[in-house]
């Protein structure tokens, strides 16, 4: 006897527990099946592209933090970058040791979220992220003590940064350093090897490498498909070419490789943290500029290895005080092109999963 | 690190149908006109030697007398990079070709810049509004959207 | 993509845009605290006092979030509810993602006009009693977006506020004195008004 079934539309956010956000994605069900899906963005388009043409560079520095806003230093660190190359700036270089020591942290905090909330997405309810949190607040603590704030740091300056160390960061840096590699530890032995873990994400949501590329997918997405582009190592930017690092690849392209390659990039974090601090260099932390800066007439674009990918700025300037065109090339965004291809077939429960292992962030994708 | 190709190269071994919709080299880009697009960036994926087959990011910019479209390509595998710039002069009805047959990298952002911008893609499978809703009145990002919207 | 009885994703997309422009038009000026039961303070009698103060005080220990989160200060709300600064001593560890179990709407992150008639239908779906905290600049008035073309500038627009609690973000203290504020505020409720 043959039963009659047609497809069911369903709607996937944008108020949901999974979506880490407003992110809405219309399905097309059949029983738990997915035939179709259409992602639905802009819930939190804030127009930043364009208050940043009624904004001088300085006063556009804040809404830089609130792109990808667990990710507030990379972010302020590829704008910086992109004016300074552009204004000819130089930097002195215990601000740029420093830099790099803080983005490291930022993509340390990053990671972790996204490893956490990936395994919310699978159902162990909080108990790993809320492990994870309790090293992320120890960051969080390193950057209240340098900056004042807790989230949306607004650190870096045009010429180097805003404030230096105080004296009591490198001993509780230094502590940090050392039982971070245990607490990693700890989450690879309790979760890794979980025979849940492996049979949720195993071969779920495969991305193949030749489709990565063509869908300009990049950061851990990118590196989990098999291909082995770093930013920090293919263009170094700062000081990372000083460095010794590995860049972790994953094989297969499968959720459980993004997982991987995310816990396996705190431990590099840790060593290039490790060897930023052996290496710091005495001397000031900013070089002056003028507090009404006036890049001249031209375009740049400048890129950086952030947490999600590739966070590019393309800064374009009239000669006046006020940018004329800032564009973000925005991680989050640009991976989720090949999002349709990797939901289509899978069932519902699968696609909160794959969708959390690309690791979004709607501030960046919706801008 | 990351080599900027020279555009004297990449000229040279255009072919002669492409190469005549090359107009000038301009901030690190080869501005070319919109009909050559796809010829010319299908030729820069594929070429041996060039291999540029990675979109990594299209950018809309109105320059009040034409709207600019850039398209920097890089080459992950000989870790080069090139920029592709087309210039539109027809400020009430933009048309470009889209580029969503070589990459599929490039369909949500063209969507951005038909919805930010108002440039058409023709070809793209779905051109409609991704970040602002419909019913939206008026491009964002042009320099004279006015704040009466 | 079609969506069943005949109608296929673009007409959705036409249906809401024009749900959005009707929100966006009527939503002119910034809607009143909802404080009408001060007044009726005055003339409670003793009876209905002490069954008020029981009630008023099982509302306020248990108050249950409602997780419409849009933006950044979505993470100084999980700070404020993990174990360092510990939410959970107020009764309030429970999240609900369905709006019929919850109570209490935080507003964390910028609101948007395309968000907007998504908020206001999980506000309306929210049972009575319930209380709105506008958390951050951007929930009070827009904040740093204020002047964007398409942020509303402040959740007050589309939802009548309780507390507001500024910050960009605030700092999880800050939003603990918030809620002590709600609680406060939660208290001087009485049922005789039919509030």
């Amino acid at each position: 006897m043959a039963i009659n079934t047609e497809p069911v539309f369903l709607n996937l956010g944008p108020v949901h527990p999974s979506t880490h956000g407003v992110f809405r994605m219309r399905a097309l069900v059949d029983g738990e099946v997915i035939t179709d899906i259409e992602p639905v963005f802009g819930y939190l388009h804030r127009g930043i592209e364009k208050l940043a043409e009624s904004k001088s560079y300085r006063q556009f520095l804040p809404l830089t933090d609130r792109l990808d806003y667990v990710s507030s230093m990379n972010n302020n660190m590829a704008y910086v970058m992109a004016v300074e190359k552009l204004a000819g700036i130089e930097v002195p270089p215990r601000a740029e040791y420093i830099r790099v020591i803080m983005a490291e942290l930022q993509r340390i905090i990053a990671h972790l979220l996204a490893i956490g909330s990936f395994f919310n997405d699978m159902g162990t309810f909080f108990t790993p992220f809320f492990y994870m949190f309790i090293q992320k607040e120890k960051i969080t603590d390193l950057f209240e003590m340098v900056c004042g704030q807790r989230l949306l740091y607004n650190y870096m300056r045009f010429g180097g940064l805003s404030h230096d160390l105080p004296p009591e960061f490198i001993p509780a840096l230094n502590r940090f350093l050392e039982e971070m590699p245990s607490e990693i530890k700890k989450y690879e032995r309790l979760l890794a090897e979980n025979e849940i873990v492996l049979a949720r994400s195993k071969n779920v949501g495969v991305l193949p490498r030749e489709m990565a590329i063509n869908a300009s997918a990049a950061g851990p997405v990118l590196r989990a498909s098999g291909v082995k582009w770093d930013i920090r190592k293919d263009d170094p930017y700062s000081v990372y070419d000083r460095f010794e690092f590995d860049v972790p690849t994953g094989a297969s392209g499968d959720c459980y490789d993004r997982y991987r390659v995310r816990l396996e990039e705190l431990t590099q974090s840790l060593e290039i943290i490790r060897q930023a601090v052996a290496g710091l260099p005495k001397g000031k932390v900013l070089n002056p500029v003028p507090l009404r800066l006036r890049p001249p007439a031209g375009e740049v674009y400048s890129h950086i290895e952030g947490n999600k990918g590739e966070l590019g700025f393309h800064v374009i300037s009239d000669g006046s005080d006020k940018p004329y065109r800032i564009h973000v090339r925005a991680p989050s965004f640009i991976n989720l092109t090949a999002l349709r291809n990797m939901l289509i077939g899978w069932k519902l429960a699968d696609a909160i999963i794959i969708f959390g292992s690309i690791d979004i962030c709607l501030g960046e994708v919706d801008r | 690190m990351t080599v900027g190709l020279d555009y004297n190269r990449i000229i040279d071994v255009l072919p002669e149908d492409l190469a005549s919709g090359a107009v000038a080299f301009e901030a690190h880009g080869l501005v070319i006109q919109p009909e050559v697009l796809t010829g010319i960036a299908a030729f820069l994926k594929t070429e041996p030697g060039l291999e540029l087959d990675y979109l990594c990011s299209i950018t809309g910019v109105d320059c009040t007398e034409y709207f600019e479209v850039d398209y920097l390509l890089y080459s992950l595998k000989l870790n080069h990079r090139f920029t592709l710039k087309v210039r539109l002069a027809d400020r009430s009805e933009p048309v470009i070709p889209s580029l969503t047959g070589l990459w599929l990298g490039a369909e949500l952002q063209e969507r951005e810049i038909y919805d930010l911008l108002g440039i058409t893609f023709s070809g793209h499978p779905e051109m409609k509004r991704i970040f602002l809703w419909e019913g939206f009145s008026g491009h964002p990002l042009r320099k004279d959207y006015g704040h009466g919207h | 993509m079609e969506i069943g009885s005949g109608m296929n994703s673009r007409d959705l997309d036409l249906h809401e845009g024009h749900v959005i422009e009707d929100l966006r038009n009527s939503a002119v000026a910034g809607l009143p605290e909802p404080s009408g039961w001060l007044t009726e303070e005055i003339e409670r009698n003793i009876i209905t006092t002490t069954v008020d103060k029981f009630l008023n005080w099982g509302r306020k220990t248990s108050l249950w979030t409602e997780t419409s989160f849009t933006a950044c200060c979505t993470f100084e709300f999980i700070s404020t509810s993990s174990s360092r600064f510990d939410i959970a001593r107020f009764g309030m560890e429970v999240l609900r993602s369905s709006p019929r179990h919850a109570d209490l709407m935080i507003t964390a992150g910028t609101l948007t006009w395309k968000m907007a008639p998504q908020i206001k239908r999980v506000y309306e779906q929210m049972a009575e009693p319930k209380w709105v905290i506008a958390m951050g600049a951007c929930g009070i008035s827009g904040g740093i977006f204020a002047d964007s073309y398409s942020v509303v500038p402040g959740y007050n627009r589309i939802l009548p506020v309780d507390v507001y609690i500024p910050g960009c973000p605030p700092r999880p203290e800050a939003l603990l004195a918030g809620i002590e504020l709600l609680r406060k505020k939660i208290e001087k409720r009485s049922i005789a008004k039919g509030s």
